[in-house]
């Protein structure tokens, strides 16, 4: 309809109006962007495909099926897909998937707590504790994290022993330069059921504390449930697990003569990696935190003191909900930073989806625009999940009726 | 008795002043606070010492003889080599030894000077802003230094023109190259990454459509990801397909990064200009262009300036990367010189020394652009 009045009041002017007519400028500008840009991705896809058959590079994702031939460092990916040289090239990019996201995982896991932790000793009465807390943030967040990474790898396997003379704790785990080795889990059957009972234990949890509010709420009876979630979340599973007869026990790595035998080891690859990507990301969470809780009023504090609030309970029920608002969003998008940086692990050789995938399979294989694309694809498709979850938590801790 | 005189009032009590009162309630006001003084004591006891030990007072300075600026400083009677630098503690003649590579790669020796002149024109070039604050034309003499510095340290850099030797890209490196890759980077991307904040901000949905995809699909993916892409992919868009310069390639990839990060901080600044500022600009009749560059832009620009800089300082941590497709830099230098058979197994000492060069950089740039903070914060209070 818009549009057939603007045609109709086009048609009605003569060239020179039409010349300073806004909504023809507006159109015009479009397609001309337009054109460029399609006249920009004509040319590059034509010579890409000149290139590529002048190279005699293949195309298409038939190499996925191929055998991929090399080894990769065993850790979590390689265990769960099973992974030998014999494996396809698809498998790599499975285990490298997998890796980057136990890299990911486990990185914002420590990163949040310790992150926590240092942003509200930044904050602390205590003189050094928060001079201290200050000097690990300018001291970590000013230098590359490339280099951090480097920096622990390094440090990893020149000062821990060699395996003969791992540091051993009780002869369960061992720590030497190719490690931790920790008990291997092994699971038999009925272990599905005890994790089935943990899960049913926090679905429990959220519908007590749901019952709890509203009673909260419609009677003022505050009930503590500290003591019930416990009992829920790790008392239901502990039952099944001693009824079904202990469904689990450890494989214990074995002192040989060169090398430890059995057990999981982690590699020094993962913990340098995880290590410096968490205490680099930390700073920045650290800063969150502390601007969040700075910016919470503080009248605030004062009201809830004048209300007859304890102190913890002031910072549980007034301060942290509203220094959380504050804070939470720009921790989001460090998690999706510390994601992003695990790709550095290509540099230590941590097989992760850069460095196997991207890396290796890369070198062998030659066809750079496929592999490239499904990584960049996979960041894309993470970098898309953190958002929306940015966006979900956003509207749900908006100020209603502001 | 009555008293006729003023009493002279009394000294506070001891622990009421200086020092004590001090400790009293910065350190031990309560015994949760007393058991944090204590562990955060028991931190720095167990860090400080061995790192002090290692770094300065185990150390090795056995230089020989050091030339510094005509003085003759004598630190032992010859330098010492790897085998009588002990394993224990850090061994600074392998860093003095080099030093050279550290900061200028592999650039010949004899046209050292060349690198030394730009590093010296950057000096002046932030003195001279810092002089010219007053001016009246100060925005004249800034822009022409801006387009002038760079042509002039390219020029020294890399010669040619028939007036200096040329010398290679790939002999550039260390320092020098991470300095290349961050000045680089923030030149070109900077006005792409202006364009593209005004493109996503436009009415023109065709355009707005395009910077959005281009930002939103950058941000979404590791640098490393596009410095593959440039090293691997870019060479095979192009016509010729020669292999054109590799350092080239990497700054591509790093300008195009960082124009979507200078983007949306530009952006930001976009957002923050009041809407009466825009239709004021419409009312007098000025046209798109000259209502950006004359009304919109200037402020906004200024008020992103501390994230402008925050960004920069990302960017310059981010150049390690470039280590990672085969180029020189200062942390590239480390395993480089460790490779060197005469000084095998030295990586500790090189990451610490890479380490403190950064974070002297870094931590300056920080304060700066906290400076910058406060200043435009202040400026802006009404």
């Amino acid at each position: 309809m818009k549009q057939q009045n603007i045609l109709s009041q086009v048609k009605s002017l003569t060239f020179r109006e039409m010349l300073y007519n806004n909504e023809v400028r507006a159109f015009f500008f479009q397609v001309a962007t337009f054109l460029l840009i399609a006249g920009l991705f004509y040319t590059i896809i034509g010579n890409l495909f000149d290139n590529i058959e002048a190279r005699g590079i293949h195309t298409g994702f038939s190499f996925l099926k191929n055998r991929a031939g090399f080894d990769i460092l065993p850790f979590l990916g390689n265990y769960i897909q099973d992974y030998t040289p014999e494996s396809s090239n698809l498998t790599v990019f499975y285990v490298g998937l997998i890796n980057t996201l136990i890299v990911a995982f486990i990185g914002i896991f420590v990163t949040t707590f310790l992150g926590l932790f240092i942003g509200i000793a930044r904050l602390s009465n205590n003189y050094l504790v928060a001079k201290l807390a200050g000097g690990y943030i300018e001291l970590f967040r000013n230098i590359p994290v490339l280099l951090q990474i480097f920096f622990w790898y390094n440090i990893f396997i020149n000062i821990f022993p060699h395996p003969k003379k791992s540091f051993s704790f009780f002869d369960m785990a061992f720590l030497n330069q190719r490690g931790l080795y920790l008990p291997k889990p092994i699971l038999e059957d009925g272990f599905l059921l005890v994790i089935i009972a943990f899960v049913v234990g926090i679905i429990l949890t959220i519908f007590m504390k749901r019952y709890f509010n509203k009673k909260h709420d419609e009677t003022g009876v505050y009930t503590r449930t500290l003591g019930y979630s416990t009992l829920l979340i790790l008392g239901l599973p502990a039952v099944f697990f001693l009824l079904l007869g202990s469904p689990l026990h450890f494989d214990f790595a074995v002192l040989g003569k060169f090398n430890l035998k059995g057990g999981m080891q982690i590699v020094p690859e993962f913990i340098a990696l995880t290590f410096a990507l968490s205490v680099y990301t930390a700073t920045y969470i650290a800063e969150a935190i502390r601007s969040g809780i700075e910016a919470v009023d503080k009248g605030q504090k004062e009201a809830a003191a004048a209300i007859g609030l304890t102190q913890t309970q002031s910072l549980k029920l007034i301060v942290l909900p509203q220094a959380l608002r504050v804070a939470i969003p720009p921790t989001i998008n460090q998690y999706l930073n510390l994601t992003k940086n695990s790709s550095l692990a290509t540099a230590i050789g941590y097989p992760e989806l850069m460095s196997s995938f991207g890396g290796t399979v890369l070198n062998q294989v030659g066809q750079a625009v496929e592999i490239l694309g499904m990584a960049m694809l996979v960041y894309l498709f993470i970098s898309l999940c953190i958002s929306l979850l940015l966006n979900f938590v956003n509207k749900k801790m908006a100020i209603p009726g502001r | 008795m009555a008293v006729n005189e003023l009493q002279s009032t009394r000294k506070p009590p001891i622990s009421q002043i200086g020092a004590i009162l001090w400790l009293r309630t910065n350190l031990i006001s309560s015994w949760t606070n007393g058991l944090l003084t204590f562990a955060s004591l028991y931190l720095l006891y167990i860090a400080i010492p061995p790192l002090l030990d290692w770094m300065v007072l185990s150390a090795n300075f056995n230089f020989g003889t050091v030339n510094i600026l005509g003085f003759e400083i004598k630190f032992s009677e010859v330098m010492a080599d790897n085998q009588n630098c002990g394993r224990d503690a850090a061994c600074w003649p392998y860093i003095y030894e080099k030093f050279y590579m550290y900061i200028y790669g592999f650039y010949p020796r004899e046209e050292s000077w060349r690198p030394d002149v730009v590093y010296g024109l950057t000096a002046l070039l932030f003195v001279i802003v810092r002089l010219v604050r007053n001016y009246k034309y100060k925005n004249r003499v800034i822009l022409s230094m801006i387009v002038t510095y760079p042509i002039v340290s390219y020029i020294l850099i890399a010669g040619g023109f028939g007036l200096l030797p040329v010398v290679e890209t790939h002999q550039w490196g260390g320092l020098l190259l991470s300095l290349i890759i961050a000045s680089v980077g923030i030149i070109v991307s900077f006005p792409i990454g202006v364009v593209l904040a005004l493109g996503r901000q436009s009415d023109l949905r065709v355009i707005k459509l395009f910077s959005t995809l281009f930002i939103e699909f950058i941000r979404g993916v590791p640098l490393i990801t596009i410095l593959f892409m440039a090293s691997f992919v870019l060479p095979l868009f192009l016509e010729s397909s020669t292999n054109f310069d590799k350092l080239l390639r990497a700054l591509i990839g790093i300008a195009l990064f960082q124009a979507a990060y200078f983007a949306e901080v530009v952006r930001g600044g976009l957002q923050a200009i009041p809407k009466g500022q825009y239709e004021a600009a419409d009312a007098i009749g000025l046209n798109y262009f000259q209502k950006n560059a004359l009304i919109i832009l200037p402020q906004a620009l200024k008020i992103s300036i501390p994230n402008i800089v925050g960004s920069s300082i990302s960017l310059f941590k981010d150049s390690t990367l470039v280590l990672i497709i085969g180029l020189m830099d200062m942390l590239a230098m480390v395993n480089m010189t460790s490779n060197d058979p005469y000084w095998l197994g030295r990586e500790t000492e090189g990451f610490v020394f890479v380490t403190m060069v950064f974070w002297v950089i870094l931590y300056s740039m920080s304060r700066y652009s906290r400076k910058l903070e406060i200043r435009f914060n202040t400026e802006n209070k009404n």
